[in-house]
């Protein structure tokens, strides 16, 4: 993090609850998502982009500089967010509508759901703030919008880990047919996966980044930068992490997962930025069980709680998500 | 389809069945034989469950075929209770939820706007309806985006699932709330046709930037008596026997359709 950390004494500043998830010295993009987004508007006239006052929070207004005309502000209304996108989108265009994880999942399911998923309209919703990524305190802390979208039926549920996940995802969900809800990491994006070999974000597909005899973490977001740190730190006390990615939580990539759990002697550990409750590692448990194959799994995520306010680095290793803690917990189940 | 069920919600589709008729057979432009044609004027249903009476005017209109009648309700139909694009030639959205469509209509009107499209959107609405916040949202939305291919309708006949509207949650004044969002304006008598072609050429013809809205003060039940003063009336129970009476009250008060009012070919 690129404050020091909490210790006895140092209380972290309010800058520290929207700190950047970068380490020091990582490198990283600016706002991938809008630069993305408007270089694939070049060429795709039917993409639109949408926000509900959130515009300047979302990365969007980098479309928005670059495609003024297609920018649609529609003020601090969710609902009426969704429901224009809807009505743009059965007109033929293609809407990127963003706002906070918070809002997309809890004040407007139902319009989703009715105007946009039933009808398989190809609208992309795009959430910033997912999970714990501010200190703001519950409001916006979107530690259950994977439970809550993962019982929409139709939706496509995508949570990229960095710059290159989310660069390649909005071509791809773009292509994809129907409605998507996306995760965002906003900002100043770290990258990460230039840095391995053929990496390529395929929507519906699970990745193994590294392979490791001992363990098998499967993550996703940001959860798969801090696996692979976590791979590294353990492998100095000679245990073998492999990492499997899953930047698709919906649908789940069952070929991939159900084969990487069937290694017999390993243990799975799920690793997500969200409540344990309904997201990835209860939609792999249920998937592993449902199937016959059942290794020693546990799981790294936030508690079943509202989260705190406070800084950002403080939050993540007093829940579990810091890399220090996660490689404590793997170490411990070992 | 009433009768097919035994039940249903009778009563406000006789009261809106006047603003259903000048709707597709004085205003909009549409293709029966093609209803998604991309030249139609789009005409929304919010509420739902008003779908038996949208049932009745597509039919009229030749969208839907008159047999598919006896089907309204019943398993594997075209006709569901509760109106659904994905069920129905002719029906936009699905409406089941209420409080959605007009929003939906916003989205619909500023994507006509960038196509550059002379369509215009319609949006059916109850009273009831505008007791949710997404209406309003849309109210100020559609005002802001100054879309004047926007015309809304509102059918008020005060009366909503738990009782009169006054008692559940009052929204008069209604001609106020609206201008002072920034709409243009019509109140009239729903079961006048007369009043009523005024009121959509009107809204049609207006030159001002701003989307119409047209507010119909309609009787549950209209045309039949007995059932216009029926109790609990939401969504009316009516016995076997009673079908015929009311098609009989029907027949006898119909009015004569004129030159004026035949179907408009685009």
């Amino acid at each position: 993090m690129n404050q020091p950390k909490s210790s006895l004494g140092a209380k972290l500043t309010t800058s520290a609850m929207i700190a950047s998830l970068a380490e020091p010295g990582q490198r990283t993009r600016p706002a991938p998502f809008g630069h993305a987004l408007a270089a694939l508007a070049e060429h795709r006239s039917e993409i639109v982009g949408m926000t509900a006052d959130l515009g300047k929070y979302t990365d969007l207004h980098v479309f928005g500089a670059a495609h003024p005309s297609r920018y649609y502000q529609m003020g601090m209304a969710e609902q009426l967010l969704m429901m224009s996108a809807a009505g743009m989108a059965r007109e033929g265009f293609i809407p990127f509508a963003t706002t906070y994880a918070v809002f997309a999942a809890r004040r407007t399911y139902d319009f989703i759901a009715m105007a946009i998923a039933e009808e398989n309209l190809p609208v992309k919703i795009i959430g910033g703030l997912p999970g714990l990524t501010t200190g703001y305190g519950p409001s916006h802390q979107a530690t259950d919008d994977i439970a809550i979208f993962r019982a929409m039926p139709n939706l496509t549920i995508v949570d990229p880990c960095d710059a290159v996940d989310v660069e390649q995802a909005v071509p791809a969900i773009a292509e994809h047919a129907g409605p998507v809800y996306m995760r965002l990491p906003r900002g100043n994006v770290p990258v990460v996966f230039d840095e391995i070999d053929d990496y390529r974000f395929e929507l519906g597909k699970a990745k193994l980044l590294r392979d490791g005899r001992d363990v098998l973490i499967v993550s996703s977001g940001f959860m798969t930068m801090r696996a692979l740190e976590t791979a590294k730190r353990l492998q100095a006390d000679h245990v073998e992490v492999g990492v499997l990615h899953v930047p698709t939580i919906k649908p789940l990539d069952h070929a991939t997962i159900l084969r990487e759990a069937g290694r017999s002697g390993r243990l799975m550990v799920v690793a997500e930025n969200h409540s344990v409750i309904g997201g990835l590692g209860e939609a792999i448990a249920t998937l592993l069980l449902t199937s016959g194959v059942t290794p020693r799994f546990r799981q790294i995520a936030l508690p079943d709680a509202f989260l705190d306010a406070g800084a950002l680095p403080t939050l993540h290793e007093r829940y579990g998500i810091s890399v220090s803690a996660m490689a404590r917990s793997v170490k411990s189940w070992l | 389809m009433g009768a097919v069920q035994g039940q249903g919600y009778v009563g406000q589709a006789l009261g809106v069945a006047d603003v259903l008729s000048v709707a597709y057979f004085h205003a909009l432009r549409f293709r029966p034989e093609d209803p998604a044609w991309e030249g139609r004027d789009r005409f929304l249903l919010s509420v739902g469950h008003y779908a038996i009476a949208h049932y009745a005017v597509l039919i009229e209109a030749g969208i839907i075929p008159p047999e598919e009648l006896e089907s309204y309700g019943c398993d594997d139909s075209r006709l569901p209770m509760s109106g659904m694009a994905t069920y129905t030639p002719g029906m936009e959205i699905t409406g089941g939820s209420l409080g959605q469509g007009l929003g939906i209509a916003v989205g619909m009107a500023l994507g006509l706007k960038r196509k550059s499209s002379r369509s215009l959107v319609y949006n059916l609405l109850s009273d009831g309806e505008l007791d949710e916040g997404s209406t309003w949202e849309a109210a100020m939305s559609a005002a802001h985006w100054r879309l004047d291919n926007l015309i809304a309708l509102v059918d008020v006949n005060r009366l909503q699932a738990d009782g009169v509207s006054t008692a559940v949650l009052d929204f008069e004044p209604l001609v106020d709330k609206w201008q002072a969002f920034g709409w243009h304006v019509q109140r009239v008598d729903g079961n006048d046709i007369a009043a009523l072609v005024r009121a959509f050429d009107l809204a049609r013809a207006i030159a001002k930037p701003k989307p119409r809205m047209i507010i119909c003060d309609t009787r549950i039940g209209k045309g039949v008596p007995f059932l216009e003063n029926r109790e609990r009336s939401h969504f009316i129970r009516v016995e076997p026997h009673e079908w015929q009476l009311a098609l009989d009250a029907l027949d006898g008060s119909a009015v004569t359709a004129t030159d004026e009012h035949r179907v408009r070919q685009p």
